[in-house]
Formats: structure tokens, C-alpha cells, sequence
């Protein structure tokens, strides 16, 4: 038997796939939270972004990939619209950024303009007219355990890997990474040097928003293609997401190893096992994603607790120049 | 050129007049959400208050959602007034009642109905306590991030709920007949088990609705006269002062969390014995309600002051209901969560003209500048 129908292939292959959405977002909150700002939107935004993202697949016309990079960059400029509201309640309005965060979720989320839009604009249950679909590496689909998994991916999952390595050397090779780091480290001694606290924290809780968005696009137009009305379509990926910065001790190329673990969890898991004939209460398997999320982060702030990794040390305080 | 300035002190009238500006404003910012995706938003807003406000069948729909989102609302105000983010009251609530249906099912119809109301109550608090001391003892121990323990608690208890009523055999489903069987759902409760309703006019007030009330009153005094709710609000405020001053902010957190849960419990536990009388696990039932979440933003709202939840619950429920009521082709589902976030918003970018003066000017700095030439020449 080949192994690349095995099991364990298939779970990995699902893992890959479903942990994409996760790592766009965990990404994009990272960039967040590296400025400073913690946004706890980002279930809200992946719902928006998943919405528009279908919705422009459905009206734009043209060839498939052009209406999807279209598509795509409809949900980025989303979830940026929806994370600007944000980022103007916290930096400049000076808000709690917990409670920001979670009326974001409350107003973009399954019961608020997510909905709203997608019922305004009649997407419930339409058949897609296009989809992100797998492509064949330089044909190498075929090699063992490698092919199936990396190589036989969407384009999707090929931009989130560009883009783990476009984050990491910004954050830590380029100038503006610095900059980022200062603010979100200390954004007095930062002030003090002459960067803009307050537009590098807009614009990177806005990337934070775009990416978001992106996240949500893979799962209207590659997992499930379509849109379905509530959070069933997303399903906890943002705030898993959220999860994942904490576990990835703010380090973007350790998200991706995370992303891949909980979208094996989330996704991978469940429907391998049904599609290999397994019997287990499908309420299990989909609770284990969550478990899992809370017994990986209780391990992780044990640890943090006890060297005080990675969380940038302004993380959810507002800065005000006059009471520095 | 736009100056913010600390307020030195907060005069009092703000704290009713910044909350009632920012609702106000947030109507607008909804009527220009309406205009734009091309609803008429006068007509709009009349159908919204016509079926939340104005008969007394519309104000007893309201009081039926307003009760849930005062207890989800009490239950958030407890925890975030000391920045204990407990956003598992979603989850609390489910398991308040599951453990309150499956008391009145044990104990079966033939008690006393104060009996069963106690036992479901006891049981419904006790079990949403269990579960919320979950991540509370996490926070307290391992000092694991509640925010994110707690929601995803809420996906599991989510998830437990339809377990016991969808894909098992347990004694919270209804197996006597074949059509339960098809179509799965719980255990029923007997009338002689159902909680009381007021009702000496038209509107009819449901016992829960009271007994939130109840909760609401004590959760005022515990703030304002207790040391317990002293130590809260100085643990809100800061912490480390806390722990400097020999507070014991571990024990406090446990505390807070059962409180909070227990609260949410209640919720679940009215939600079954004055509403719906079985469980209901369908996507349509406590799943689909998200009183939880939405106790959040009555919370929030009421700047988790007890006493003024108990009024936000009732506007907040008014327009659940009325969204509700209204739901169709040119009255969109999402469209009362849109104006619950932009209520929210409002608020809390209102926050800002409490704790700050806003100063328009053309130069910042003209009044430190013209202080001198202001003083008499000698």
C-alpha cells in the first residue's frame, strides 16, 4: 500500500491545510501585539474577511486566479476596515483594548455584521463559483510523505509560508522590525527617539487586520468553500489564533509549527478519521482542538511565569505621551 | 489641533450624561450603516421600538430576553470590575442548565414547586461554579490568560450540551416516544415544576427576571459595604497594590470566578425553568442565543455598575427581541448584533470624555502662552 494514503499522510495533509487560516491570523495578531496592541477581534475580523472574500469571488468576473487573488484582497482590505476601528478606540481614544477587542468580535461576529452583510448581500448556502484548489508542486505530488503534505497544497498555503519568512525578517532583520519592537518594548524610550508611537501601532494593527481577513478568505474559499450564516465558519480559529502567539513566545517562525499542531487538532484529525471509517463521538474529537488550546497554553504560562519570555512588555497599555 | 487633557476630577453628572450621549450617537452611526446598505433607517427604528417597547405583549418578549442577559450581564460585571475577564459565561450558563434540568428530572414532578425552583437553582449555580473555577483555578495557579481559557471552555460546554441530548443515552433525553427519538431533544418539565410568572398587569414578569434583580441589589451592596467587595475593586485598580497591602489576590480570584459562574448558572437554570422547559441543544436554543457573549456588552455598558445592568438588560434585551421579532428580508439577522457593537463602541470611546477634557483650538499651547501678557503691567 502507498504510503501517502495512509492515515497519519492525511491527518498531516488536513493539519497543513487547516492550520494556513490559523497561521495568517496568529500572524497578523502577532504583528499586533509586537506594536503593543492587543486585539481581541480576531475571530470578528476572519468572519468579515471570509464574508467579503466569498463575496467578491461570487460577482467578480475574469479567470479563476485573477478573481481569486481579488477575492483575497477584498478580505484583507476587510479586515483592515474592521481592525481600524480598533486601532482608533485604543490608540487614540485611549480605550481598554480587552474590551475593544471583544465588542469587535461581538459587532463583526457570527450574530452581527457578518451576518448582516452576508444576508444583505444573498451569499447563504450559494454553490462557489470558483475555489482555491490544490497545486502540484513541480509534479511532485507523488513522493512520499513530503508530497502529499507539502507539495500538493494550495496556493494559500504556499503565501503563508512566504509570509511567515516576509514577517520574521521584518520583525528581526529590518530597521522598521526594530522600530516595531521598541514601540511594543517601550514606547517612551521609543517616543524618546523620534518614532511615531502612535502610527506605527495604527499600521500594524491594521497589517494585523488585513492578515486576519486573509485567514478567514482560506476558509470560505478553500476548506469549505462557501459562506454559512453564524460562526460555524470560522469556529474558534481566531481566538486559537490568539492562543497560538502566546504559545509561539511572539516568535513568528514558531507559529507555523503551532498553526500546524491545532490545525491537525481542529481539522486534520476529525475528518481523517471519518474518512478512514473511524467511530468516535464527533463531539470529542471536535471539543479536542479547545482542550488542547487550554492544556498547551496552561504548559506555556507556567513556563513564561517562570522566565518571563517573549510578551512585549507594553502589551495592552495605552500610551499617553503626557503621563509617561 | 485637537488637545486631550486629564480631567483633574470626574463631575458626576458624566457618568449618566457620557453613556446616554454615546447610545444616542450610536443610533446615528447605525442610521448612516442603514442609508448606506439602502434601508430606511426612520422606518427602521420604529419597527425596532414597536416590537421592543411599545405594547405590553412586546415589553413581556422583552423582559423574556432582557432575563438571561441580566444574569450573563451581572456575571461579566462581577469579573471585569476586578479585570477578571471571564468571557466563559456563555459556557457557564449551558452548564447552569444542564445541571438544573437534570436536578428537576431527578426529583421528578411530584415535590413541592418552591422545592424545585431551590434545587435547580442550587444545582444550576453550583454546577456553572464548578466549571468556571476551571479557569479560574488556572488563573490563579498557573496564571494561565482567562480570556482565552474561558472562551474556549465555552465551545466545549457548547459541545457537552449536544452530546447529551444529540449523541448519547443520557437522562437528560427524551426516549418514551419514537418521534423523540427521530428527532432528539430533552427530558420535558412537568408544569407542576415551572417557575412562577408575575403578572398584576398585562406584562408578565417571569420569576428569574426578579430573582436577577435580587442578585443585582446584593451584588450593589457586596461592592458598596462589604470588605470582600472593597478589596475587588482596589484588586481591579491595581493589582500589586493589592497583594502589597496583604490582600490575598489568589483566593480573590477563585472567589470571583465561582461568583461570576454561579451568577451565569442562574442564568441557564431560569433560562430552562421559566422559558423553554426542556434543554435545548438545537442550533436555534441556548447555542444560538449567545446571551453570554451579549451580557458582555451589558456589562460593559453599564459600566459594570449591578444597579445600572439591570436597567441595560432590559434596553439590550429589547432590542434582541425586537431583532428577533423582526427578522426577514429587509430586516437582516445581524443587523441588532451591528448596533450592540456600535452601542459599544460609542460607550467606550465615550469613556474618554469622562477620564479627559477635549480642547478645540488652533494652537495647543496659546493659553500658556498669553498667561504673562494677562497680568497687569505695573
Amino acid at each position: 500500500m502507498n504510503v501517502n494514503h495512509t492515515l497519519v499522510i492525511s491527518v498531516l495533509t488536513q493539519a497543513v491545510a487547516y492550520g494556513t487560516p490559523i497561521l495568517f491570523a496568529a500572524l497578523g495578531e502577532l504583528l499586533a501585539e509586537r506594536s503593543g496592541v492587543l486585539n481581541l477581534g480576531v475571530e470578528g475580523m476572519m468572519l468579515v474577511g471570509a464574508v467579503m472574500g466569498f463575496w467578491a469571488m461570487q460577482r467578480a468576473p475574469g479567470p479563476t486566479a485573477l478573481v481569486l487573488l481579488l477575492a483575497v484582497l477584498t478580505a484583507a482590505f476587510a479586515g483592515l476596515v474592521i481592525s481600524a476601528i480598533h486601532a482608533f478606540l485604543v490608540i487614540s481614544l485611549r480605550a481598554s483594548q480587552i474590551v475593544s477587542g471583544l465588542a469587535l468580535t461581538i459587532f463583526a461576529g457570527g450574530l452581527g455584521l457578518s451576518s448582516y452583510l452576508g444576508n444583505d448581500l444573498g451569499l447563504a448556502d450559494l454553490p462557489p463559483k470558483h475555489q482555491f484548489s490544490e497545486i502540484d508542486v513541480f509534479g511532485l505530488k507523488d513522493v512520499p510523505v513530503i508530497g502529499p503534505v507539502f507539495l500538493h497544497q494550495s496556493a494559500l498555503v504556499y503565501a503563508s509560508w512566504a509570509m511567515v519568512a516576509v514577517v520574521a525578517f521584518y520583525l528581526l532583520r529590518t530597521r522598521f522590525g526594530l522600530n516595531v519592537r521598541a514601540v511594543g518594548e517601550s514606547p517612551g524610550a521609543a517616543d524618546a527617539m523620534g518614532i511615531s508611537v502612535v502610527r506605527y501601532r495604527y499600521a500594524h494593527v491594521l497589517a494585523g487586520g488585513a492578515l486576519a481577513g486573509v485567514g478567514g478568505a482560506c476558509f470560505s474559499l478553500s476548506i469549505t468553500p462557501g459562506w454559512t450564516d453564524g460562526d460555524s465558519l470560522v469556529g474558534g480559529a481566531g481566538w486559537i489564533a490568539i492562543a497560538l502567539v502566546i504559545f509561539s513566545f511572539w516568535r513568528p517562525e514558531l507559529c507555523i509549527i503551532g498553526a500546524y499542531l491545532f490545525g491537525g487538532l481542529a481539522g486534520g484529525l476529525p475528518s481523517a478519521l471519518q474518512a478512514h471509517g473511524y467511530k468516535i463521538k464527533p463531539e470529542f474529537l471536535n471539543a479536542l482542538p479547545y482542550v488542547m488550546t487550554v492544556v498547551v497554553l496552561v504548559l506555556v504560562s507556567t513556563a513564561l511565569a517562570r522566565r518571563r519570555l517573549g510578551a512585549p512588555a507594553a502589551l495592552g497599555v495605552a500610551y499617553v505621551r503626557e503621563e509617561r | 489641533m485637537i488637545k486631550i487633557e486629564r480631567r483633574l476630577g470626574q463631575p458626576r453628572w458624566l457618568n449618566v450624561a457620557v453613556p446616554i450621549g454615546s447610545i444616542a450617537f450610536s443610533f446615528l452611526v447605525m442610521a448612516a450603516v442603514l442609508g448606506i446598505t439602502g434601508h430606511d433607517p426612520i422606518h427602521t427604528y420604529r419597527r425596532l421600538f414597536d416590537a421592543a417597547f411599545i405594547s405590553s405583549p412586546a415589553w413581556t418578549a422583552t423582559l423574556m430576553t432582557g432575563t438571561p442577559l441580566l444574569f450573563t450581564g451581572l456575571a461579566a460585571a462581577v469579573a471585569f470590575r476586578m479585570q477578571l475577564f471571564n468571557i466563559g459565561a456563555e459556557g457557564q450558563l449551558y452548564l447552569g442548565a444542564v445541571c438544573a434540568t437534570g436536578i428537576a428530572i431527578w426529583l421528578g414532578p411530584h415535590h413541592p414547586t418552591a422545592l424545585t425552583i431551590l434545587a435547580m437553582c442550587v444545582c444550576g449555580a453550583a454546577g456553572a461554579s464548578l466549571w468556571a473555577l476551571i479557569p479560574g483555578a488556572l488563573k490563579a495557579f498557573a496564571r494561565t490568560n482567562e480570556i482565552i481559557t474561558t472562551l474556549m471552555l465555552n465551545y466545549v460546554a457548547g459541545l457537552l450540551l449536544t452530546y447529551l441530548i444529540f449523541d448519547s443515552a443520557s437522562p437528560w433525553r427524551d426516549v418514551s416516544t419514537i418521534q423523540t427519538r427521530s428527532f432528539p431533544q430533552s427530558v420535558a418539565l412537568q408544569p407542576s415544576q415551572f417557575w412562577p410568572t408575575l403578572g398584576p398587569l398585562d406584562v408578565v414578569v417571569p420569576f428569574g427576571f426578579l430573582l436577577a434583580i435580587g442578585v443585582g441589589i446584593a451584588l450593589y451592596v457586596l461592592f458598596r459595604a462589604t470588605r470582600f467587595g472593597f478589596e475587588m475593586n482596589v484588586i481591579g485598580d491595581s493589582q500589586r497594590a493589592a497583594r502589597y497591602s496583604g490582600m490575598r489576590t489568589r483566593r480573590k480570584i477563585l472567589a470571583v470566578m465561582a461568583i461570576s459562574g454561579g451568577i451565569a448558572g442562574l442564568g441557564g437554570a431560569s433560562q430552562v425553568g421559566d422559558f423553554s422547559h426542556v434543554l435545548d441543544a438545537s442550533p436555534q436554543g441556548l447555542q444560538g442565543a449567545a446571551f453570554g457573549y451579549t451580557g458582555i456588552v451589558v456589562a460593559a455598558l453599564a459600566r459594570y455598575n449591578p444597579i445600572s445592568v439591570c436597567l441595560v438588560a432590559v434596553l439590550i434585551g429589547g432590542l434582541q427581541n425586537a431583532g428577533l421579532y423582526l427578522q426577514g428580508p429587509d430586516f437582516p439577522t445581524g443587523l441588532v448584533g451591528v448596533l450592540q457593537g456600535i452601542i459599544l463602541f460609542c460607550t467606550l470611546g465615550g469613556e474618554l470624555l469622562i477620564r479627559y477634557r477635549v480642547r478645540f483650538g488652533r494652537r495647543a499651547r496659546a493659553p500658556v502662552e498669553a498667561a504673562p501678557a494677562a497680568e497687569p503691567v505695573p
